[in-house]
């Protein structure tokens, strides 16, 4: 139908889900990250990368250039992230992981209610004035700072990977992921690296949501989908697959800009969580074929 | 005597790894037979096969002629045959006498869900419990018990269930060894009093020894020997296994 | 001890209950809400506190029995798209007659079709365990609003009212001291009857086979127990008290909006967790004392921090999850555990296993 009929309404969809996609992979990341070596799940995902857009937004508004809030949204998430993790978060790392669930929950309310009053509750962007590029004749808008975003995220992304092989943190961060325990009596400090890791993850989110900031729009409450996409693709990928990582977020993004045109944008939300379910009821149905469930 | 048990040519395999490899027993009604082998051979991964744990890739398992291998885990016990773990478990927050009175066997009936428990279970709760030893630990919740006071439960809670056939996997595992002839003796009296066939994951020979009518040996995911307590106790074959000849 | 408590309980509430709104009828909403709660977290109980099965897609069956419960109610005299399209009150005013049979038959519907849903979407989400399960009726809960912001016969983002408290002559019907009243006893009822089923059915054999669940759900499993059934059986009897709450507070609240009212997750679909927990989850009575202290802070506080409501809320949430995760009963049940029946027995730890081969 439609799809068939209008090759550049699809290779427009696909551009754009690539691109916003390589934002969510980098959330993505982060989550498994944090997932992967303290067995929490961040529900302030979400928030982290907002409240990371508004810094960059607030950059924006003192009359400097945008991509100059990039290093400030990762720095300002960084220590904010790390600062969370010795107040609060520490306690309910060793906890059933639905109280470090409802902590992070409670979190995210938290930022969201600060972010709506400091910032308003009005949709912002901060705009880079980058430009547009037209292909095929004008059938494809490539919106410029939606190419600098996918490049920056896989830049970023590959740098947090290299990071991870190469430094001393990242293989103290690696170790304790595999076996906290052994890691511990090989002298690693887990806590430092459960802080180092929280903080990471956040700085991450805080660079995504710079470059949400630049390239889409930010409101005090839209951090809830970024938290759910970046589960969502942990989940499909698996913790421990980087590359998966990174081809599902780029093809949630995908899917989400076909989403988009077929059924309307202002679906995008509904569709989002609908497909969190039906994920995982057919994850799970697959596994109960072979009689286990979702761990 | 007919056989209660029919294992033929079951293989499960995890990825490559051949955790049981055409594997066929049959065991008789009334009988108590062990399952032994070294570390690694198969015996938990062929109990689980048995009672629809995981799916199995080919083969049949018949129990008292029903065919087991296509049905979900909580389809078998009402059949009648019944697993304790190698770890175990039991209901940690729930006292040991929860644990018992929910173990009781109920018909399939959806409304039997509502129905409040009957004064009596509490009786038999407590006869079950003192057979075993636990009686004094009857009020305790059962997460408090020790690893092999909560063997002991679940051996309890299995035999509350009126079981046909039990398959223990490691009974003695964790048991202070003065109360392992206490055990045996539970064991036989179980097998003798009320006709229930043991089938008995075991490393402790001596136990293996004592109870054991029949045995079968299993390494490296294969049956290999089988016959009566005398003949393995003396088969190259087991010794070898047991020893790593290989 | 336990059942003298429990009684002097049950007594006093009744009577609070039923003299509450005359000693203070400013608060009449708030308590009316107080009873709502009660039944939130005393529902979120059976599949949170008792199952373990942690779920935040619950306000489902309240936001589906909202809109039910009205649409019945509405469609019963007028038409349903007609209503929501004009603003509703101003040009439709029901009959007493058409009010109280388009009530009773509105507030069965929302119990018995969330009821129904909960069946048949049970066997598919409760296939779910642990953190899946919590995030994916997230998924539910939140997907709900988004799509009802869509159904437009409901009013679509900007919603719809409900049917006003019919007047006769130009005065409001009298029964039992008007609209507000009537709706407050209602809930008032509503909660009666979801304790006492509630407690009915946690002494039953059902009630422990959940906890079985909770502690051990492969260990049941391998007993024999179709685990299935229980889940959704519970989910069903949530479903059902949820639906008709919600079909109660819409007419409490005078209109129902998709994400705010009717599938409230990001409040309500929170407050019943938090009020399970606060209180104690896994008991009877934790989820109702839980709801009654949540209340009574949120009013008394919604004053004072105005602006601040939402942030207090988050760091409520933050405090009572990590320094109380046992709640108010589980403190109690460790500090006085007499009041439970529970004899700790210090001769019992220490007994050794007596296995007596005589017998």
């Amino acid at each position: 139908m439609i799809l068939i009929q209008a090759p550049f309404l699809n290779l427009q969809a696909l551009l754009d889900g690539l691109m916003v996609g390589s934002i969510f992979a980098l959330v993505a990341y982060g989550m498994a990250l944090v997932w992967g070596v303290m067995n929490i799940i961040n529900v302030a995902q979400g928030e982290y990368v907002i409240l990371g857009g508004y810094i960059t937004f607030a950059v924006y508004k003192l009359g400097i250039h945008p991509i100059y809030g990039m290093p400030f949204s990762f720095l300002f998430l960084f220590i904010l992230g790390y600062i969370l993790y010795r107040i609060i978060v520490f306690r309910v790392v060793d906890k059933d992981m639905f109280i470090s669930i409802l902590a992070t929950f409670g979190i995210s309310i938290m930022i969201q209610q600060f972010m709506n009053m400091i910032f308003g509750s009005q949709v912002e962007t901060a705009l880079t004035g980058f430009g547009t590029i037209f292909l095929f004749d004008h059938n494809i808008t490539l919106a410029l700072v939606k190419v600098f975003s996918f490049v920056v995220s896989i830049i970023g992304a590959i740098a947090v990977i290299y990071f991870m092989k190469i430094s001393k943190l990242g293989r103290a961060i690696r170790a304790t992921a595999q076996n906290a325990r052994a890691a511990r009596i090989l002298g690693v400090d887990t806590e430092k690296v459960y802080a180092y890791t929280y903080a990471i993850n956040a700085g991450l989110c805080g660079l995504a949501g710079s470059l949400v900031a630049m390239t889409y729009t930010l409101h005090p409450y839209i951090g809830l989908p970024y938290t759910v996409r970046s589960f969502m693709i942990v989940i499909i990928a698996g913790l421990g697959n980087i590359p998966g990582v990174l081809a599902s977020g780029l093809g949630l993004g995908a899917l989400e800009e076909f989403s988009a045109y077929l059924i309307g944008q202002e679906f995008r939300i509904g569709f989002i969580f609908s497909l969190l379910v039906i994920i995982l009821v057919y994850r799970s149905k697959k596994l109960a074929k072979k009689r286990e469930y979702l761990k | 005597m007919t056989n209660i048990l029919e294992v033929k040519n079951v293989s499960k395999f995890f990825g490559g790894v051949r955790a049981n490899e055409d594997i066929s027993l049959s065991i008789k009604q009334g009988s108590i037979v062990a399952l032994i082998g070294p570390n690694g051979s198969g015996k938990t991964t062929l109990f689980n096969s048995i009672v629809g744990t995981h799916p199995i890739d080919t083969g049949s398992i018949k129990f008292e002629d029903k065919e087991l291998s296509k049905m979900l885990v909580h389809e078998i016990p009402p059949l009648g045959l019944l697993r304790t773990f190698q770890q175990t478990k039991i209901y940690g927050q729930m006292s040991c006498m929860m644990n018992m009175k929910i173990s009781k066997k109920v018909s399939n009936n959806y409304f039997k869900m509502f129905d409040t428990l009957p004064k009596e279970l509490d009786d038999e709760a407590e006869l079950i419990l003192s057979f075993v030893g636990l009686y004094e630990k009857r009020n305790l919740r059962a997460g408090e018990l020790s690893f092999g006071q909560q063997k002991l439960l679940e051996l309890a809670m299995a035999l509350m269930n009126e079981p046909k056939m039990l398959m223990l996997d490691e009974p003695t595992a964790g048991i202070n060894p003065t109360l392992i002839n206490g055990i045996i003796d539970r064991l036989i009296k179980i097998n003798e009093k009320y006709n229930i066939t043991l089938f008995v994951i075991e490393h402790n020979m001596r136990v293996v020894m004592n109870l054991a009518e029949h045995i079968f040996c299993m390494a490296h995911g294969k049956m290999l020997a089988d016959g009566k307590p005398e003949e393995i106790k003396n088969d190259k074959r087991v010794i070898d296994a047991y020893l790593g000849a290989h | 001890m336990k059942d003298k408590k429990e009684f002097t309980a049950i007594i006093a509430i009744i009577i609070a209950g039923i003299f509450l709104p005359s000693l203070m009828p400013v608060y009449r909403v708030q308590l009316s809400e107080l009873w709502i709660f009660m039944v939130f977290a005393s529902t979120w109980n059976i599949q949170g506190g008792k199952m373990g099965y942690n779920t935040f897609g619950n306000i489902l069956f309240f936001g589906l029995g909202m809109y039910i419960c009205a649409s019945i109610q509405i469609s019963y005299a007028f038409d349903l798209a007609e209503w929501t399209a004009a603003g509703g009150v101003k040009t439709f005013v029901h009959t007493v007659k058409q009010y109280f049979i388009g009530l009773p038959l509105g507030l069965l519907l929302a119990g018995i079709i969330p009821a129904l849903i909960a069946g048949l979407l049970g066997s598919l989400i409760l296939g779910l365990r642990g953190h899946y399960f919590a995030i994916g009726t997230l998924g539910i809960g939140i997907a709900a609003g988004e799509f009802a912001t869509s159904v437009s016969i409901w009013g679509g983002g900007q919603g719809m009212t409900v049917p006003v408290w019919p007047k006769v002559d130009g005065q409001d019907l009298e029964i039992l001291g008007g609209g507000m009243n009537f709706f407050y006893y209602l809930s008032f009822v509503l909660f009666i009857i979801t304790f006492f089923v509630l407690r009915w059915l946690f002494s039953t054999r059902f009630g422990l086979i959940l906890t079985a669940i909770r502690d051990n759900e492969d260990k049941a499993e391998a007993m024999g127990v179709p685990t299935m059934r229980y889940k959704v059986s519970g989910w069903v009897v949530s479903a059902f008290f949820m639906g008709i709450a919600g079909g109660i507070y819409g007419n409490i609240n005078g209109y129902i909006e998709p994400t705010e009212v009717a599938f409230a997750g990001a409040t309500f679909g929170v407050y019943m967790v938090l009020m399970t927990i606060l209180g104690g989850k896994g008991t009877l009575w934790g989820p109702i004392i839980g709801a009654l202290i949540f209340q009574v802070f949120k009013e008394f506080f919604w004053t004072f921090f105005l602006g601040w409501q939402l942030v207090a809320l988050g760091f409520l949430i933050v405090v009572i999850v990590t320094f109380f995760p046992e709640g108010i009963m589980g403190w109690l049940r460790k500090n006085k555990p007499e009041w439970f029946g529970e004899v700790i027995d210090h001769k019992a730890r220490l007994a050794q296993v007596k296995i007596n081969t005589d017998d």
